[in-house]
């Protein structure tokens, strides 16, 4: 089932119209990317529960939080970096502070939104929303487990940043399968070493682990969905049962799922880790396949890394 | 509870200046000048307009309202307290370690605050959620919203003009208090945002321009708010910074000072005077 790809963003549009048939109180707004964040199919089945607030992210986010406190579920969208950037200090002081049940669900993050180059390809955002209290951060890898996530998130109480990718990347897990918030999915029992992953880093982590299997080198890899609250059992205990420890994100090394594995890491079971991502440095202009060859990014980089002395 | 009477309502807006000073006072730092240029237009509200009920202050049904001068906050404690939605010996804990009463408006903690306030520009477009929430349930109830004039200098509150335009937002009142200064100096001097009714007008709003201080006048536009359909209506409030203490009247250095004693009580003989003479 690998060969077939979607984008995590059109998971998301399409799980947004189920939970509209299910919870009347969803209700969705855009600041003029329905077409490119997905809502477009809420907004089609819904119109009177969508709010295209247009080109304004910094009203988008406020406007959420006065739906909020009148309990309904607004799920935001626009683009990564106009999300967690443009509109920091509103998701900060009106969402964060407040604790208000609003889901943003940001897509187009990291540099594999390609050709638009650096200004929107957004690499600060795990970063920027790790550090806001109450927040819970996440970054889910696949069709199945973002269906999963939207359908969580709007279960559960308080304020949630959902990362998601404009790249079409395979399906992992079957239908059904089972995921926990806080919870990290680990693919694989090997010891030969971790790789730490999320987003659509986890598939190249997954084509990694067969690679070297092929080799006769054994690897676990860790989907990290939730990056806050981040799972320190899983990472203590592949820290004490695999030789090498990997991670790897779309994402600025520093800040991201990187950081938050070492700060577990530092604490609580020192060990050395190696942080894969984007070397504290803007992207550029290309499609997705060239910019994560050239920020080293593929599974053919994780493999050079696994068997590096 | 309405009050109608309009020396009753005078009373209890001197009452509110009464606990802006109490609370700067005691909390020995806040913001005096504006808190004081809107305790006529949150007694009118509080006292004459707004359905809400101490007594139940999550109620679903009940009108909002954003101080989104978030700064202000003592003039916000003070009504509240008055209202009795905590008790009026809470004010002399303002801005202290083990207060409820935060520098800044914290709906978590502060019964009857609808909304966390304090970075400037936010508030109307936590106040069109709300006004659309009670459009969507058809729920009936009406959402204030009180802004200062330096404070429409940030972007974002013209964004949610347009907001509250788009969705017809006529269950929606904002009100600018215009007292016409700001930290560095008059709104002129610093980045004007004049002529300000011109502006709301062309972003759509019923604009209804009185003197803030006038409680006649404070009455009639909002109850012109209530009956304006298809449209959010603004309330421009022309005030006075620091508004029933002569020496904070109209001085920019008020903005964010505290009394220390002797100014304190004066402040308070003023004040308590005034309310004698009613």
């Amino acid at each position: 089932m690998e060969e077939k790809k979607i984008a995590t963003r059109q998971s998301y549009g399409e799980a947004l119209v189920e939970l509209g048939k299910q919870n009347p109180n969803v209700v969705v707004l855009d600041a003029d990317l329905a077409g490119a964040t997905k809502t477009e199919l809420f907004a089609k089945q819904f119109p009177d529960r969508f709010l295209d607030i247009g080109i304004a992210e910094q009203d988008l986010m406020a406007t959420s939080a006065g739906l909020a406190t009148c309990g309904k579920i607004p799920f935001a969208s626009t683009f990564a970096v106009f999300a967690a950037g443009r509109a920091y200090d509103q998701i900060r002081n009106s969402i964060c502070y407040p604790e208000l049940n609003v889901k943003i669900v940001a897509t187009h993050a990291g540099i594999t939104v390609g050709e638009d180059g650096a200004t929107h390809q957004m690499l600060e955002d795990l970063s920027l929303m790790r550090t806001l209290p109450n927040m819970t951060v996440m970054c889910t890898s696949d069709d199945t487990e973002t269906k999963w996530a939207i359908q969580e998130i709007a279960n559960m109480q308080g304020p949630v940043y959902l990362r998601l990718a404009r790249m079409a990347t395979p399906i992992l897990y079957e239908k059904g399968e089972e995921f926990t918030i806080g919870k990290a999915k680990q693919i694989g029992t090997g010891k030969d070493g971790t790789v730490f992953a999320t987003g659509v880093m986890v598939a190249e982590a997954v084509k990694a682990q067969k690679l070297l299997k092929e080799e006769g080198i054994d690897i676990r890899v860790v989907d990290v969905h939730t990056i806050k609250p981040i799972d320190e059992e899983t990472i203590i205990t592949c820290a004490k049962e695999t030789k090498k420890l990997i991670s790897i994100e779309d994402h600025n090394i520093i800040g991201g799922l990187g950081s938050a594995i070492a700060e577990v890491l530092t604490e609580k079971y020192p060990t050395k880790l190696i942080r894969m991502g984007v070397p504290d440095t803007f992207g550029k202009s290309g499609t997705a396949e060239k910019l994560m060859q050239y920020f080293h990014l593929t599974a053919e980089d994780i493999v050079k890394k696994i068997k590096e002395k | 509870m309405k009050i109608k009477d309009v020396e009753e309502l005078k009373s209890i807006a001197t009452e509110i200046r009464i606990g802006v000073i109490e609370a700067v006072y005691h909390g020995k730092s806040g913001h005096p000048g504006g808190s004081l240029s809107c305790a006529d237009i949150l007694a009118v509200l509080y006292f004459n307009q707004m359905h809400v009920d101490p007594k139940k202050p999550d109620d679903k049904a009940r009108d909002r309202f954003v101080l989104s001068k978030g700064h202000c906050s003592p003039a916000l404690y003070s009504t509240l307290a008055l209202k009795g939605y905590f008790g009026r010996e809470e004010l002399t804990t303002f801005r202290q370690i083990d207060s409820m009463l935060q520098g800044h408006p914290d709906r978590k903690h502060i019964p009857g605050v609808d909304m966390t306030t304090g970075s400037l520009g936010q508030g109307l477009s936590v106040a069109n959620g709300m006004a659309i929430a009670s459009k969507m349930d058809k729920a009936g109830y009406r959402t204030y919203c009180l802004v200062g004039d330096g404070e429409i200098e940030e972007g974002q509150f013209w964004e949610a003009c347009m907001t509250a335009n788009k969705y017809k937002l006529d269950n929606l009142c904002l009100i600018v208090d215009n007292n016409n200064l700001q930290i560095d100096g008059t709104i002129e001097e610093v980045m004007s945002p004049y002529p300000i009714g011109m502006k709301l007008e062309s972003f759509g709003f019923n604009v209804i321009e009185v003197d803030g201080h006038n409680l006649n006048s404070l009455i009639d536009a909002f109850e012109t708010a209530k009956l304006t359909k298809v449209k959010p209506t603004a309330i421009i409030a022309k005030t006075i910074k620091g508004k029933g203490v002569s020496f904070m009247e109209n001085e920019v250095g008020w903005h964010g000072k505290a009394p220390n004693e002797e100014q304190y009580k004066q402040a308070l003989a003023e004040l308590k005077k005034e309310e004698e003479v009613k």
